[in-house]
């Protein structure tokens, strides 16, 4: 018994060398430059001076709230109907669903620029077929446009893995009890599916609340994010404190949000949604 | 709305799944307020039947009708019909109270409504202070209530339940089958049950159906089953059986095992070939002087109300129950009574059942427990113990 402990011990050496040098390190690190001034002397100043990027995260949240809320709305339906089809079709689709996953977010988000572009793809043809030029890059639209994008299939994964594990006698039962379709998704599926939903939404709300590239090249620089800022003060080595204190404040509404929306699947505890 | 009145009928029902006929030209009228029960092993089509009549599944070809209405491509929820599923499917996210009142919710009743009807339900199915409990903290016995429940709280004009007592242990299944039926009586609602436990059909219904690969065997009450079998199947699957194979004289004659023996079943034909059915409580054991037929015992079991012993007459194995003892590799004689000797036409069926050379208890106790189905199962295994 003891020697078992013992190898089990050691086997998890190099996952605990790898959590202190990749996650707690730099955790004290942004924990320590958020109490610190420029000079290097402990001081609250960075987390003080803070209120002035209140818009930001204001603008933030907003953006990554409407954005999920989109996600969800697009996604719910696609994964109900996903995991209503015949498993073959259902494989192909989620298939279909992961590929653009498979390309790098910066080289999606550049394309999509690209195609929204004043002289890009969709507007060239919308002048072919006769309609007048759009200016979608830089309006807020693009930004929450190309955030959907992103992270629609991490909305999508989880609501369908809940919904394709859904034993289809509680459809059965339910439309033997009444319901037809739509009141058999309301009272049924819904209900069964919300630890997926539970993660589709933080899996999705949280980078969209962190991005900073979507917002540089859709909102043609117009919008500044956190991540934006973040970005920018980290690239400046006066404002280094600064970068950190806003990285801290983040993290920590991003802990509250997560733990608020587990609230919601407190009831399935075997069956609580992935936390990201 | 008495017994003669006809709630379903199906007329010449066939479904197949995957080129594969599960029901073959399936007819069968189902009356007001009767125990009806579907019996057949596995793969025999009944639950494929009662899906169709919950409308589950469309028949390829021939028509459902309910009320002398056809209803073939009726959706499920616009049926009088409620079904208890196999594994009860209950909602695992409502509770015991709001299990049962899904449909009542479903329907928009009043909520005082709701809360009466529900209340009743659970008085019925003895459920009382377990209203608020979470559906994976019940047995399987309490899960088994609640399903009921919440099928009956809808008051269907008939009821399909779909092995629904088969994930319970022995003791609780012989108690629920008791309730079940009470319940049945209580309410007036025509059962359609399915089982493939003899026993059970035997003690529950008004009406037997015994069907075998999609088509129906014999229809008829649990003593016409058990005393007139229509062929060896239902000879073999209904209780034990020894299914001989014989050749009717005259009429009240029947010779097999080279003898001749009375009994009383007329109207075959002259040297027609038949099977011959003789139950092993029905076999006198008798001195030799008096023995119609001598043989060997090759094993004896003690069962509790009698012995059950194999003996070997002429290479054919008999199984006899008997209250007198009889020592293993003893030589016994044995006499059948005319009434006693049931005589069948010959069918599909003949020399595949009734020879118990191949018998083994334990084979018997797997083939039975063998839970049947195509879905995966996974009951509430320890919820008892959670308690």
């Amino acid at each position: 018994m003891k020697k078992k402990s013992f190898i089990e011990g050691f086997a998890a050496v190099p996952h605990v060398v790898w959590m202190f040098l990749f996650v707690l390190l730099p955790l004290v690190f942004v924990v320590y430059f958020t109490f610190t001034g420029a000079d290097g002397k402990f001081s609250f100043d960075n987390i003080t001076n803070l209120s002035r990027y209140l818009h930001i995260f204001l603008l933030s949240i907003c953006f990554a709230l409407i954005a999920t809320t989109l996600c969800l709305l697009i996604g719910y339906p696609l994964a109900y109907f996903m995991s209503r089809m015949k498993p073959k079709t259902q494989k192909i689709l989620v298939v279909l669903l992961m590929l653009p996953m498979w390309i790098s977010l910066l080289i999606r988000t550049y394309s999509l620029m690209a195609i929204l572009d004043n002289g890009g793809l969709f507007n060239t043809l919308l002048e072919s077929i006769g309609i007048t030029r759009v200016h979608i890059v830089g309006t807020p639209g693009a930004v929450i446009l190309g955030m959907v994008y992103d992270f629609l299939p991490y909305m999508v994964l989880p609501i369908y893995t809940s919904l394709s594990k859904l034993d289809n006698r509680y459809y059965e039962a339910a439309s033997d009890l009444g319901c037809n379709g739509a009141k058999s998704l309301f009272r049924v599926a819904i209900p069964l599916s919300l630890p997926g939903v539970v993660s589709g939404i933080t899996m999705v709300f949280v980078p969209s609340i962190s991005t900073f590239y979507i917002s540089q090249k859709l909102g043609g620089g117009l919008f500044d994010l956190i991540g934006d800022t973040i970005e920018r003060e980290f690239q400046n080595k006066s404002t280094y404190n600064i970068g950190a204190a806003i990285s801290l404040v983040m993290m920590v509404l991003i802990i509250i949000s997560v733990a608020v929306m587990n609230r919601f699947s407190e009831g399935d505890e075997n069956e609580r949604g992935i936390i990201v | 709305m008495d017994k003669d009145t006809i709630v379903i009928s199906l007329e010449n029902v066939s479904k197949s799944f995957d080129g594969e006929k599960v029901l073959e030209n399936l007819s069968l009228s189902i009356h007001d307020k009767e125990f009806i029960t579907l019996l057949g092993p596995s793969g025999c089509g009944k639950t494929t039947t009662l899906r169709i009549i919950g409308g589950f599944e469309t028949p390829d070809e021939g028509d459902v009708y309910f009320s002398g209405e056809r209803i073939n491509e009726l959706p499920p929820y616009k049926r009088n019909v409620n079904t208890v599923f196999q594994r009860y499917a209950l909602f695992p996210h409502l509770n015991v109270f709001e299990n049962i009142a899904f449909g009542l919710r479903v329907a928009k009743y009043k909520e005082a409504r709701i809360v009466k009807n529900v209340e009743r339900m659970i008085e019925l199915v003895n459920l009382r202070g377990f209203e608020k409990r979470k559906i994976d903290t019940l047995s399987g016995g309490q899960q088994q209530r609640v399903a009921i429940a919440r099928a009956l709280v809808n008051n269907p004009r008939v009821l399909l339940l779909d092995e629904p007592l088969a994930a319970l242990d022995l003791k609780l299944r012989k108690d629920m089958q008791k309730e079940l039926k009470n319940i049945q009586r209580e309410t007036g609602i025509t059962f359609i049950y399915v089982t493939h436990d003899q026993e059970e059909a035997l003690s529950m219904s008004d009406t037997i159906v015994v069907m075998a690969n999609g088509k129906i065997q014999q229809i008829g009450t649990p003593t016409d089953i058990y005393n007139e079998p229509e062929n060896a199947f239902v000879a073999d699957f209904i209780g034990e059986s020894n299914i001989l194979d014989g050749v009717m004289l005259e009429d009240r004659k029947v010779k097999f095992s080279g003898q001749t023996f009375e009994c009383v079943d007329a109207g075959f034909g002259e040297k027609e070939p038949v099977d011959v059915v003789v139950r092993p409580e029905d076999v006198d054991i008798v001195p030799m002087e008096k023995a119609q037929l001598r043989g060997h015992v090759t094993s004896v079991v003690f069962k509790g109300v009698h012995w059950e012993i194999i003996v070997d007459i002429d290479g054919f194995k008999w199984m006899i129950q008997t209250t007198d003892y009889c020592a293993p590799d003893s030589d016994i004689g044995i006499y059948i009574e005319p009434d006693a000797i049931h005589i069948m036409k010959k069918s599909e069926f003949s020399d595949m059942f009734g020879d118990y050379s191949s018998y083994s208890e334990e084979f018997e106790e797997l083939s039975v427990a063998q839970p049947e189905d195509e879905e995966e199962e996974e009951p509430s295994d320890n919820a008892e113990a959670r308690q």
